[in-house]
């Protein structure tokens, strides 16, 4: 064990004191200490997309930053989307009803960098849906469901 | 796989950045958006036993204009430089390149530092140094020195940064008046490593001929492979289909040197820097016609 430094971590809104050794990983932090296991892990080094949260509003791996790194920064993971199961965020909404996801591992990844996308571009063509999920791997869907999830999606949101 | 321990700092200014590399250099490694590092260190592939965070030091991200150049701070992401407007207005060529950098989720933390200083011949960013003659400020605790983007790269995953030293500055002459752009390349799927691509730069002059070429090509060699004699076939001549064909014969065939790998054989990579020296080339010179109008 090294030795462990305080961090002050705002997740979903919600302000979360913790002491963290340097080497714990954004998304074990998130898992293992405050049991939000939405954010999966696939890869562990930036290829898989699962671990995608927002830092400061941003889509990131939460695989390639260190707990530590997001000290008094502000993190969002897919638990911050809906309000309760009866209200879900349009893309998640959209997801439902097209059935953009099988097993749902990439989903929580695909999500989160879906919010950002969609707030940028309201209206996208396919080929910008395509390009946006390009760095989130489904082994399921094919993703023909989470490219038509996504219009629709858009289409709620405008 | 999880990293293994390390001691942190995050220093908040450059000064304290340097100090701690004055006093760690052998052990330390800088971390910057950590997309390169971060994934070496979860597999062990490295273990640093210390990491100094350049993640704090907000001086280090700046994008600014000064005299005829764009200075970018080594901090600045990948994600900023693609959406900077001076940028955009006079090295267009970086605009149109950076989202060819693996995904928005990657450029969002990777650094236009960390990408020069990880010098992986199969990265965007070094390539395009090369192609727009960028000088690197290189400071350690007793002082500052520029070094030439093309005496930077020193092989594979090397360059001439001293164990003491953090890149800070990256300065990008203007694009010259009356030149075209192209960068292009050929990848597995959008956002991975390329097979092969090519920054290629046209100047013309008040006669319409080729003034200066640039052609710039990256998973080619073990750095950035800047194909100097094939350019030079271009220069003083009115661009046709026929001197295109030799230079882009010459630099695939001659001045190149793939290593091929999984994903492709050598002989694909030349065939391919081929078939995107003859597009990038053209684009090039039709956008260096439109600019002179
Ligand atoms: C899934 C995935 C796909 C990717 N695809 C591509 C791609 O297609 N093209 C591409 O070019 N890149 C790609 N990358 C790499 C990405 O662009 C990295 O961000 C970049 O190469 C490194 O930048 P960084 O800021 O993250 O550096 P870090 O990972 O933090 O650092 C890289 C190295 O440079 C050193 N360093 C960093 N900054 C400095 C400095 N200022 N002074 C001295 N030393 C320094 C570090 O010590 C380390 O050794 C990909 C990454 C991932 C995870
Ligand atoms: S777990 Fe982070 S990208 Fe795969
Ligand atoms: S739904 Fe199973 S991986 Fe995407």
């Amino acid at each position: 064990m090294t030795q462990s430094f305080p961090v002050t971590i705002t997740v979903n809104e919600k302000e979360y004191k913790r002491d963290v050794e340097p080497r714990l990983l954004l998304s074990d932090f998130l898992r293992h200490e405050l049991g939000l296991t939405g954010t999966h892990v696939g890869c562990e080094h930036g290829v898989c997309g699962a671990c995608t949260v927002l830092f400061d509003g941003e889509s990131v791996r939460s695989c390639l930053i260190f707990a530590i790194q997001a000290d008094a920064h502000s993190i969002t993971t897919v638990e911050g989307l809906a309000k309760d199961k009866d209200n879900l965020h349009p893309i998640q909404q959209g997801f439902w009803e097209a059935h953009g996801l099988q097993c749902g591992y990439c989903t929580p990844g695909i999500l989160m960098t879906l919010v950002p996308f969609l707030k940028e571009n309201p209206n996208p063509t396919e080929d910008e849906i395509r390009h946006a999920i390009s760095g989130n791997l489904c082994r399921c869907t094919g993703y023909q469901h989470i490219v038509d999830a996504v219009k629709l999606a858009a289409e709620k949101m405008r | 796989m999880k990293p293994a321990p390390f001691e942190y700092h995050v220093p908040d200014s450059l000064e304290q950045a340097l100090d701690l590399m004055s006093q760690y250099a052998d052990e330390a490694k800088i971390l910057a958006g950590g997309q390169s590092l971060v994934p070496a260190m979860n597999f062990r592939v490295v273990q640093p036993s210390m990491l100094i965070d350049l993640n704090r030091v907000s001086e280090l991200s700046l994008i600014r204009e000064e005299g005829e150049a764009i200075r970018i701070g080594a901090m600045a992401r990948e994600r900023h430089l693609e959406f900077d407007s001076s940028i955009a207005k006079h090295i267009p060529l970086l605009t149109e390149a950076t989202p060819f950098i693996a995904h928005p989720q990657i450029r969002n933390r990777g650094t236009i530092g960390g990408s020069i200083v990880n010098a992986d011949p199969a990265a965007e960013l070094p390539v395009l140094m090369l192609t727009l003659d960028a000088r690197l400020k290189a400071q350690n605790i007793s002082g500052e020195r520029w070094i030439d983007a093309h005496d930077f790269f020193a092989g594979m995953f090397t360059t001439a940064l001293a164990p003491d030293e953090i890149l800070v500055e990256i300065e990008l002459p203007y694009m010259p008046p009356h030149t075209g752009w192209s960068f292009m390349e050929v990848a597995p799927r959008t956002g991975d490593y390329a097979l092969m691509g090519v920054a290629a730069l046209v100047t013309l002059d008040e006669n319409g001929k080729c003034k200066k070429a640039k052609l710039v090509y990256l998973n080619a060699g073990d750095g950035p492979v800047d194909a100097k004699e094939s350019a030079k076939l271009l220069e003083g001549e009115t661009l046709n289909d026929a001197l295109i064909e030799s230079a882009a014969a010459m630099a695939s065939q001659k001045e190149i040197n793939p290593f091929g790998n999984v994903h492709t054989s050598i002989d694909f990579q030349r065939h391919l820097a081929n078939v995107l020296t003859k597009k990038a080339l053209k684009q090039a010179m039709q956008r260096a016609e439109e600019n002179q109008q």
